[in-house]
């Protein structure tokens, strides 16, 4: 029974980006953020995090499981386009393109990001301001992770549209536009927090 | 004086062949002679009469399909300066030359610029792209539609199956099994005719199976190069909100017939 089973993949990958990944790509941004405000309201934070309840089970059912399943099916999905930007430069055909590549380097983005961080927590180190001052100590990882976090960003926000297309939200042409007015406020918006919070650590 | 400079204006064509649907294509070029009001189906017609290429090589004449010549069958439909559209509207006067003719890569190519349009015809099959009025008794008439409605699906009627919009989206090529906008946009016209909505359940449940509507990649190609100016794209979020309703009526069940 491997048949028809596109369609419920392609919604469950759309929801998916939004609910969860993309609300804990926001809350994960705004913790980020408080960096800004200073290394010990950065720390509490990070420690009231570490309060949170079966948090293993929070972990995987809200971040590792839907990011796997929206990893994998998303890689699929970019194989199977074949992009035509040189015949077709139309500005949709732009953010279709740049989708794909924005993902790919998210997906590169957070398996390193999940290395360097997540994984060492587990394996002991202390997850704090230092560890990420420690890291931003290298500016060559400082452009990494501007780039990451942007693609990441620009994907959440440019998915967001097509979330709203997928699921029949936005049906006019001038609907669908006025959403791509608000997925952008949403990119730069985002984009500022995240890249301010990067430069706190520095 | 005019007309000795018009005498010596030319036209260059440079066209892809390929003499077999397995057989790799080559390009050849073909100089003729600028007559007013030409398009492209007058020059290939004119090649036809002397095929012979601008190295004076004597070759075949080339194929193409062509039908009714006034852009509303979607025989003639090839890529022309790297956008798929109709030959017979396409007029040299707008052309940048040389003009370069090439078929339509997302069909599989019979020969030259003649391509096999049936994954559409049996795309239309599969949606069931009519409105069954057959029975073994009269049913009498059906229900009226409404003038402003009737106004809005004509737009939609528009559809020739041309191909250009196959041919434009990213997501429909070799390693896909996407239908493509086209009779997805079908779908819609279908379900909005008072009898036709009598099937729309089954038209939907056929476009959320497997190379279907849920394929569509939003890059919006489709709506931009459509030459009769459908609204692929409007008819596809309208599809998607229908198939959302749609899924939960399959998956939790529905009093709804």
């Amino acid at each position: 029974m491997a048949k028809n089973r596109e369609f419920g993949n392609r919604r469950l990958h759309s929801l998916l980006g939004v609910i969860p990944i993309g609300l804990f790509l926001i809350f994960h941004l705004s913790v980020n953020f408080m960096a800004t405000k200073g290394e010990e309201t950065f720390n509490g934070a990070v420690h009231l995090i570490e309060y949170t309840p079966v948090k293993l089970l929070v972990e995987w059912v809200v971040i590792y499981l839907p990011i796997i399943f929206h990893a994998v099916y998303g890689i699929y999905i970019a194989f199977t386009a074949k992009n035509n930007l040189g015949r077709f430069s139309f500005f949709r055909n732009w953010m279709f393109m740049l989708q794909r590549l924005t993902g790919i380097i998210t997906l590169i983005f957070l398996v390193w990001h999940i290395w360097e961080t997540r994984v060492q927590a587990a394996m002991g180190a202390e997850v704090d301001f230092d560890m990420m001052a420690e890291i931003f100590s290298n500016p060559f990882m400082i452009v990494f992770y501007i780039v990451g976090i942007i693609s990441a960003i620009f994907h959440f926000a440019n998915g967001l549209w097509s979330f709203a297309v997928s699921w029949g939200l936005t049906v006019s042409p001038k609907s669908q536009k006025i959403m791509t007015y608000f997925t952008l406020i949403v990119f730069v918006l985002l984009s500022y927090i995240g890249v301010s919070a990067i430069f706190a650590f520095v | 004086m005019v007309e000795t400079k018009s005498e010596t204006k030319t036209v260059r064509f440079i066209i892809t062949r390929q003499d077999t649907p397995d057989s790799a294509p080559y390009d050849e070029e073909f100089e003729l002679a600028y007559r007013p009001n030409m398009n492209v189906i007058s020059a290939l017609m004119e090649i036809r009469r002397n095929p012979v290429t601008v190295q004076g090589k004597h070759t075949t004449a080339i194929a193409w399909d062509m039908n009714c010549l006034e852009e509303v069958c979607g025989a003639c439909s090839m890529v022309i300066n790297g956008k798929p559209r109709q030959s017979c509207t396409a007029l040299i006067d707008q052309l940048e030359q040389p003009v370069r003719l090439a078929p339509m890569r997302t069909f599989p190519v019979v020969r030259d610029l003649q391509v096999d349009r049936s994954r559409m015809f049996d795309s239309l099959k599969k949606v069931k792209a009519w409105i069954p009025i057959d029975g073994t008794y009269n049913l009498g008439p059906g229900p009226r539609m409404p003038e402003k409605k009737r106004q809005w699906a004509y737009e939609l009627s528009k559809c020739m199956t041309c191909g250009v919009c196959l041919e434009a989206c990213p997501n429909v090529n070799s390693n896909s099994n996407f239908m493509g906008p086209q009779p997805l946009s079908q779908v819609r016209l279908f379900n909005a005719h008072p009898t036709g909505a009598m099937n729309k359940a089954e038209r939907l449940n056929t476009i959320m199976s497997d190379g279907g509507l849920a394929n569509c990649g939003n890059s919006q190609n489709c709506v931009q190069s459509c030459p009769k100016g459908i609204p692929l794209t409007t008819s596809i979020a309208a599809l998607n909100r229908d198939t959302a309703i749609q899924q939960f009526r399959n998956f939790f069940g529905s009093d709804e017939v």
